[in-house]
C-alpha cells in the first residue's frame, strides 16, 4: 500500500515536474543564462577564440536570443557539441537552443522532435581538394578516399551523389572538423566534404589556403538553422521571431550604429517602430518587453553586421553573400513581416 | 541450555523483524528489493516523462530503414540501401575480424615476450621489461593514435608514388606501404585451382597423421621417427607439384596505382592496422606478464627433476613445464582476449567501422535512436562476454587438477 | 692409515698451496658479459640483435631529441630555425603548456587552485600511502575533498563547509546509535546527513559570496587536471561502494547477492567507452525532466560504477582468500556480522587486495583518456583537437605523443612500483 502511494506520489512529481520544463522561457530566466548548444570548434562559426570566448557566427545567433530574453549578451552558456551529442543535448533539456549549422530536414523536424525556427544560413554540400590533384569536377573523383564528418546529413548526400553518378569511393568517417584537418593535409583523403561554408572555414584555418581549391558541384541544399525542443510554442516563437528580427533589421537598414537613435523614439518608419517597440505591442505578445529586438541587434548587430564580421569576404573565411542576400537582392532571406 | 535456543514460537513481535536473526535477513531482502524497485520506478518515470515531453518514443523500427551511408571495410555484401540492421551485422563482423586478429598476434608477441624476460641473457631481459613497463603503462587510446599518426604522418601517400619523380615506390614490385594502408597481392583462382586446394588441404590432414603415427611408434615401439623435416616436405612438395600439374592456375593480382589509390590486390586499410597492432602490442605486455607468471610457477624442481630424467632444454619446455604452466597462463590469457575485444571499442577514435562506429556511430546519428542503439551495443558485448566466460569455465573444469 | 702413507710417499706437500685468481675470463666484468651476453652462439646472436636495435633507437631519437626547439610559437618558424636539421619542435609543449595541462578555458588566473589542489593532494594522500607518516594527517585528508572542491570548482566555501558538517553531524549520530546496531548507526548517520545538509543548505545559498572564489563550471575543465580530478574522484568513490559490492556478492542472502552479481557482470562485460556513451547521450534521459545535471558530473557516475565493479571483484578475492577459520573464529567471539567484517574480515581481506586494487586504479586512470572521445578535452582530447587543428601546430605528431605517453608512463609507473613497495610493507605473514 505504501510502495503505491510512493510510486503514485513520484509519478505525480514527474510528470508536474515535465510540465514545468515546458515552459523553457521560465526557466532561462530563473537560471539567467541561456544554454546554447554550438559546434566544437569552427572558425567563423563557432569558435573559442585565445582568450576562451566564443565567437562566430552560429554564437552571434545565441547571444542575440540570450539579449533579447535576458537582457545581457554574454548570459550565454555555450555547450560544445558533436554531431552524436547535438540532439540529445537539445532533448534532454541540457541546452536551450541549439545553433550549431544543422541542416533542416524532414526527419529532424517531425521523427525526433524538434522545432527549426528558421535558417540562418543557405548552404550546400561540397567538396574540396588540393590543388595538385588537378581535378576540377565532383565527377572526376572516381576511386577517391573521402574524408566525411559522421553524424551530419553529408553521408547521406555522399553515398547518394555517388551512388546516382555511379562512380566509387572510399568513405574515411571522421568525427570532428578537427580531426578531418591532419587527416586531408596529409594526404590520408584525397577529398574532404561538408557544407560548402564549413570547407571555407576549414580552408581558412590551413596554412596554405591557396593550395586548395573547392570544387563547384553542390550536391545538396542544407538549409541550416537554429532549433528548440518540440511543444514549447512560446520559448519556439522567441528564437524564431529573434532570428527574423535581426534579418528585418538588416533589411530596413537597422544596424548595431544607428539602432539606438532609431529606437529612441517613433519614427516615420512603422515596420521599424514595431520591430524596436516604440509602437504596438509586439514584445508583449511574445512574454518579452518592448525592448527585445533592439537588445538583440544592439548584442551583435543585424545579420548583415554578423555575416561580414563572421564570415563575410573581409574576413579570412571570405564567403560571399549569395543566396545569404537579402531578398531584395537576389537572395533567398526574406522575414515575415513585424505586424 | 538447549531451550534457550529454541525459537518462543507462536509468539511473534515486529521488533523480532530486526533483532531475531531468523526474520532479519528477510527484512534486509525486503528491504533492499523495494529500494530497487523504486530506483527503477523513478528512473523509469523520468524517462518516461522526459521522452513524453520530448515527443520521442522507444522503437526499433529504425533497424529494418535503409542506412543510407557507406561503410568502407564490408565483409558482407552491403550497399547504402541495405539496413541499419545490415550495417550493424558488418559492424559486428569487424570487431570480430580485428578481435580475432589482435588475440592472435597478441599471443605470439606476449608469449614471445614472455619468454624472453625470462632469458639469461641480460639486455635481452631488460629489453623486454622495458617494453613491458612501457606499454602497459600508457592507455591503449595513445598507442592507437600513435600508430595512426604514423600512418598518417610518417608513411608515403598513395600521391607519392605517382609520377616520374615519385619519392617512394612499392616494395617488390608486389607490396605497397602507403599511409592509407597496406596493398598486397591477392590470389586469383583460376580454373582448377580447386584441385591445387585440395591437394594442400589433404597434405595438412596427412601432416597430422603422420605425426600422431610417429608419437604412437614413439610410445609402443620406442621408436624415435624425425617429424620436422617430413612435415615440411608433406606441407611444401604435393601442392607445389599439384601447382605446376593443373598448369599453374593460382596466379597474383597486384596492386597497381590506378587515378588516387591503389587498385586491386588485398587492401588492409590504416584504421584496422591500427588498431590490430596497438590492440596486440598493448595487450601483449599484460600477456607476456602471464607468460612469465605462469613458468615461474612452476616449480624449479619440476625443471630440475626433468633434466636429471636427461631430457634436453627444449623438451624440458615443451614436455614439463609449458603442460604445468599453461593452466596458469590460460584463465588470465582469457581475461586478456576479453579486454582486447572491448577495447576494440575504441575504434571510433581512428573511425574504424566496428560495431561501435555503425550501430553505435553513425546508424545512432543518423537516426537519432540513442537509447536503443546504445542498448543493442551493450547487449552485444554482454553476449561476447558471457560467451567468453562461459567458454572459460569450460576450460577450468576440465584443467582441474583431478585430485584422488 | 695416513702415518703409514705418509712414510710410504718420499714426498708430500704438507702446506696448501696458495689460493691462485681466477682466469681472466672467468671473473669480474668479463665473466659477467660471458654469462649474461655471450652465452652460447643463441644468445650472442640475441646480444647483437639487442645492441643493434638500441643503436637504431638511440641515433635515430637522439638528435632529433638534442637539436629540440624550445622556444619558438609556430611550426613552420621552428621549421626555419631547425633549417633541414632533423629536430624536434618541443615549442609546442612550451607554448601550449598551459592548455596540456588546464584545457583551453579554464581561466588562467586561476591555475594557482588546481595547482594547490594538487601540492594538497600530495599532503592528504601521503598518511593513506605511507602507514609511518603520521596519523594525524588523516584529519587533513577527511577535509581535503571538500577543500578540493572549493579551490578547482570555485564559488563559496560555504557550501563544502556545510556538506562537511552533514558529514560530521552523520558521523556522530552513526557512534551514537552504533552501540544499539551497526544498521541503524548506519541510518541514524544517514538521516542526520541529509537533514543538517539540506537544513544548512539555506547558508550558503543566502550568502554566494562569503569566502567565494570564482566559480568555474565543470565544462571549463580540461587537459591532464581532467585525467587527475577524474582518476582521483573516481578511485576514491569507487572504494567504498566495490567494498560493499564485494560483501554483497559474498552475502548468504539471495536477493542482495543476486542484485550485485547482475551490477557487477553487467557493468564488467560492457566497454567502458558504450558507458561513457550512455553518460554522454542517455544518461539525460533518466534524470528528473528539467535538471540539469553536467557532463563531468554524469562522467564521474558512469566512470565510479565501472571502476566499482572491478573492485568489487577484487576484494572479492581477498574476501575468498581468507581462511574460513577467520570467519568462524569472528563468530565464536559472539561478533556481529557488521563487528566481525569491519574488525576481523576486512583489515585482512583488503591488505591481500591492495596489489589487485592499485592495478584496478592504474587501469582507470588510463581509462580517464576515453573522455576525449566523448568530446571533452582532457589531455588526448587536447591534442587530438585544438593543438593538432590550430593553424600553428598543424602536424606536430611526435612531440606531443611523445609528452602524452611520458606523462602516462610516469604516474602509472611510479603507482605501480608503490604498490609493490606496499606489497612487501605488509608481507606480515610469511616469514
Amino acid at each position: 500500500m505504501k510502495k503505491i502511494a510512493i510510486l503514485g506520489a513520484m509519478t505525480v512529481a514527474g510528470l508536474s515536474a515535465g510540465v514545468a520544463s515546458a515552459a523553457t522561457l521560465d526557466d532561462v530566466k530563473a537560471r539567467g543564462k541561456l544554454n546554447c548548444g554550438v559546434i566544437t570548434g569552427l572558425v567563423g562559426f563557432a569558435a573559442p577564440n585565445a582568450n576562451g570566448e566564443w565567437e562566430g557566427f552560429d554564437v552571434g545567433v545565441c547571444r542575440a536570443v540570450a539579449a533579447a530574453v535576458l537582457g545581457d549578451p554574454t548570459a550565454v552558456e555555450f555547450v560544445p557539441t558533436t554531431g552524436k551529442t547535438r540532439f540529445t543535448a537539445l532533448a534532454s533539456g541540457e541546452i536551450d537552443l541549439l545553433a550549431r549549422n544543422t541542416t533542416w530536414t524532414f526527419s529532424r523536424d517531425v521523427d525526433l522532435g524538434f522545432e527549426f525556427v528558421g535558417i540562418n544560413y543557405y548552404d550546400g554540400q561540397g567538396f574540396m581538394v588540393p590543388k595538385e590533384l588537378g581535378v576540377s569536377s565532383a565527377k572526376e573523383l572516381d576511386g577517391a578516399t573521402v574524408c566525411i564528418q559522421t553524424g551530419t546529413t553529408t553521408e547521406l548526400n555522399l553515398a547518394d551523389f555517388f551512388r546516382s553518378n555511379n562512380i566509387s569511393y572510399e568513405p574515411v568517417p571522421i568525427e570532428t572538423n578537427a580531426e578531418a584537418q591532419p587527416l586531408y593535409l596529409e594526404g590520408a583523403c584525397d577529398v574532404y566534404t561538408t557544407d560548402a561554408s564549413g570547407l571555407a572555414a576549414t580552408r581558412a584555418a590551413f596554412e596554405n589556403p591557396g593550395d586548395h581549391v573547392v570544387l563547384p558541384e553542390i550536391i545538396s541544399k542544407e538549409p541550416l538553422g537554429p532549433l528548440v525542443r518540440h511543444g514549447d510554442n512560446q520559448w519556439g516563437d522567441i528564437a524564431r521571431w529573434t532570428l527574423n528580427a535581426l534579418i528585418a533589421a538588416e533589411e530596413l537598414g537597422v544596424t548595431s550604429a544607428n539602432v539606438e537613435e532609431l529606437g529612441a523614439a517613433a519614427g516615420n518608419n512603422p515596420e521599424i517602430n514595431r520591430l524596436l517597440g516604440t509602437e504596438g505591442t509586439l514584445g508583449e505578445m511574445l512574454g518579452l518587453d518592448a525592448d527585445w529586438a533592439k537588445r538583440a541587434i544592439m548584442a551583435g548587430g543585424n545579420y548583415g553586421e554578423l555575416f561580414e564580421k563572421n564570415i563575410g569576404e573581409n574576413t579570412p573565411i571570405g564567403l560571399a553573400r549569395g543566396l545569404n542576400a537579402q531578398w531584395t537582392e537576389g537572395g533567398l532571406l526574406y522575414s515575415p513581416p513585424f505586424r | 541450555m538447549s531451550t534457550i535456543s529454541d525459537p518462543p514460537s507462536g509468539s511473534f513481535r515486529l521488533s523480532m523483524l530486526i533483532n531475531d536473526t531468523r526474520y532479519r535477513s528477510y527484512t534486509f531482502q525486503f528491504i533492499a528489493l523495494v529500494l530497487l524497485i523504486m530506483a527503477f520506478a523513478y528512473l523509469g518515470f523520468n524517462l518516461l516523462a522526459n521522452l513524453q515531453a520530448a515527443g520521442l518514443n522507444i522503437s526499433y523500427q529504425f533497424l529494418g530503414e535503409p542506412a543510407g551511408y557507406d561503410i568502407n571495410q564490408t565483409l558482407i555484401e552491403y550497399t547504402s540501401q541495405s539496413s541499419h540492421w545490415r550495417a550493424s551485422l558488418v559492424g559486428v563482423l569487424n570487431t570480430l575480424l580485428v578481435a580475432f586478429l589482435g588475440c592472435i598476434m597478441a599471443t605470439v608477441i606476449g608469449v614471445f615476450v614472455g619468454v624472453l624476460r625470462l632469458s639469461n641473457n641480460w639486455l635481452v631481459r631488460q629489453l623486454m621489461s622495458i617494453y613491458v613497463e612501457i606499454f602497459r603503462n600508457v592507455p591503449v587510446l595513445v598507442w592507437i593514435l600513435i600508430i595512426m599518426a604514423v600512418f598518417i604522418a610518417v608513411l608515403p601517400q598513395p600521391r607519392e608514388f605517382r609520377g616520374d619523380d615519385a619519392t617512394a615506390s612499392m616494395v617488390f614490385g608486389a607490396f605497397a606501404f602507403t599511409g592509407r594502408g597496406f596493398y598486397a597481392p591477392a590470389p586469383i583462382f583460376g580454373p582448377g585451382s580447386g584441385v591445387v586446394i585440395a591437394v594442400f588441404l589433404a597434405s595438412v590432414v596427412g601432416i597430422f597423421a603422420f605425426r600422431n603415427y610417429a608419437k604412437k611408434a614413439l610410445y609402443d615401439r620406442g621408436q624415435l621417427i624425425p617429424t620436422l623435416w617430413p612435415s615440411l616436405a608433406i606441407f611444401f612438395i604435393p601442392a607445389i607439384l599439384a601447382f605446376f600439374v593443373m598448369g599453374r592456375p593460382i596466379t597474383l593480382d597486384l596492386p597497381s596505382l590506378q587515378g588516387f589509390n591503389f587498385q586491386g590486390g588485398i587492401f588492409m586499410r590504416n584504421s584496422l592496422i591500427a588498431l590490430w597492432f596497438a590492440l596486440s602490442i598493448y595487450t601483449a605486455a599484460f600477456i607476456a606478464e602471464n607468460v612469465r607468471a605462469g613458468i615461474l610457477a612452476v616449480s624449479k624442481g619440476q625443471t630440475e627433476a626433468a633434466a636429471s630424467l636427461g631430457l634436453r632444454p627444449g623438451r624440458i619446455m615443451n614436455l614439463v613445464v609449458l603442460p604445468q604452466a599453461l593452466r596458469v597462463i590460460i584463465p588470465p590469457l582469457i581475461s586478456q582476449y576479453l579486454n582486447l575485444t572491448k577495447n576494440s571499442s575504441l575504434a571510433i577514435a581512428v573511425g574504424y567501422m566496428d560495431l561501435t562506429g555503425t550501430l553505435g556511430g553513425i546508424t545512432l546519428n543518423q537516426t537519432g535512436r540513442a537509447i536503443e542503439a546504445i542498448f543493442l551495443l551493450m547487449l552485444f558485448y554482454l553476449a561476447i562476454s558471457l560467451a567468453i566466460s562461459a567458454i572459460m569455465n569450460v576450460y577450468n573444469n576440465a584443467v582441474k587438477l583431478k585430485e584422488r | 692409515m695416513s702415518d703409514t702413507h705418509a712414510h710410504s710417499v718420499a714426498f708430500v706437500r704438507d702446506t696448501m698451496l696458495p689460493e691462485q685468481p681466477p682466469p681472466v675470463s672467468e671473473a669480474g666484468a668479463v665473466k659477467w658479459v660471458r654469462e649474461n651476453l655471450f652465452k652460447g652462439w643463441f644468445n650472442s646472436i640475441l646480444t647483437i640483435l639487442s645492441i643493434y636495435f638500441i643503436y637504431v633507437i638511440v641515433s635515430g631519437a637522439w638528435p632529433w631529441f638534442a637539436n629540440g626547439i624550445w622556444t619558438t610559437s609556430s611550426l613552420a618558424e621552428c621549421r626555419e630555425m631547425l633549417d633541414g636539421m632533423t629536430g624536434a619542435c618541443f615549442s609546442v609543449l612550451t607554448e601550449r603548456w598551459n592548455q596540456l595541462l588546464f584545457g583551453f578555458k579554464y581561466p588562467p588566473e586561476a591555475y594557482w587552485r588546481p595547482i594547490l589542489a594538487f601540492v594538497l593532494l600530495i599532503v592528504a594522500i601521503a598518511p593513506v600511502l605511507y602507514p609511518k607518516a603520521p596519523r594525524k594527517m588523516l584529519a587533513f585528508t577527511a577535509v581535503y575533498p571538500f577543500l578540493a572542491f572549493w579551490l578547482i570548482w570555485g564559488g563559496t566555501l560555504l557550501i563544502p563547509l556545510m556538506v562537511m558538517v552533514g558529514m560530521m553531524a552523520g558521523y556522530f549520530a552513526f557512534k551514537r546509535f552504533e552501540r544499539q546496531s551497526f544498521a541503524m548507526g548506519m541510518l541514524a548517520g544517514l538521516i542526520a546527513a541529509v537533514v543538517v545538509i539540506w537544513a544548512g543548505g539555506i547558508i550558503p545559498s543566502s550568502m554566494p559570496d562569503v569566502l567565494a572564489l570564482q566559480a568555474i563550471p565543470s565544462r571549463d575543465l580540461g587537459g591532464f587536471m581532467l585525467n587527475m580530478i577524474l582518476g582521483t574522484v573516481c578511485v576514491s568513490l569507487s572504494l567504498p561502494l566495490g567494498i560493499v559490492l564485494a560483501l554483497g556478492r559474498q552475502s548468504s542472502m539471495p536477493i542482495i547477492k543476486w542484485i550485485c552479481v547482475i551490477f557487477i557482470e553487467f557493468i564488467r562485460g560492457v566497454p567502458l567507452i558504450t558507458l561513457l556513451f550512455v553518460a554522454n547521450v542517455v544518461l539525460a534521459y533518466f534524470f528528473p525532466p528539467g535538471s540539469n545535471i553536467d557532463l563531468v558530473l554524469r562522467v564521474i557516475i558512469m566512470i565510479t560504477m565501472f571502476s566499482s565493479a572491478y573492485i568489487a571483484e577484487v576484494i572479492r578475492g581477498g574476501l575468498a582468500a581468507l581462511p574460513r577459520g577467520q570467519y568462524e573464529a569472528a563468530d565464536s567471539l559472539g561478533l556481529d556480522y557488521a563487528q566481525s567484517m569491519r574488525l576481523i574480515i576486512l583489515p585482512q581481506a583488503l591488505k591481500i587486495s591492495i596489489p589487485g586494487i592499485v592495478n584496478v586504479a592504474v587501469g582507470l586512470f588510463k581509462d580517464t583518456v576515453l573522455v576525449s572521445v566523448i568530446s571533452m578535452f582532457d589531455l588526448v582530447g587536447m591534442i587530438r583537437g585544438p593543438i593538432l587543428a590550430s593553424t600553428e601546430w598543424n602536424g606536430v605528431y611526435w612531440e606531443l605523443w611523445g609528452f602524452a605517453v611520458f606523462v602516462f608512463f610516469i604516474v602509472c609507473f611510479s603507482i605501480s612500483k608503490y604498490s609493490q613497495w606496499l606489497e612487501r610493507q605488509l608481507a606480515t605473514d610469511h616469514r
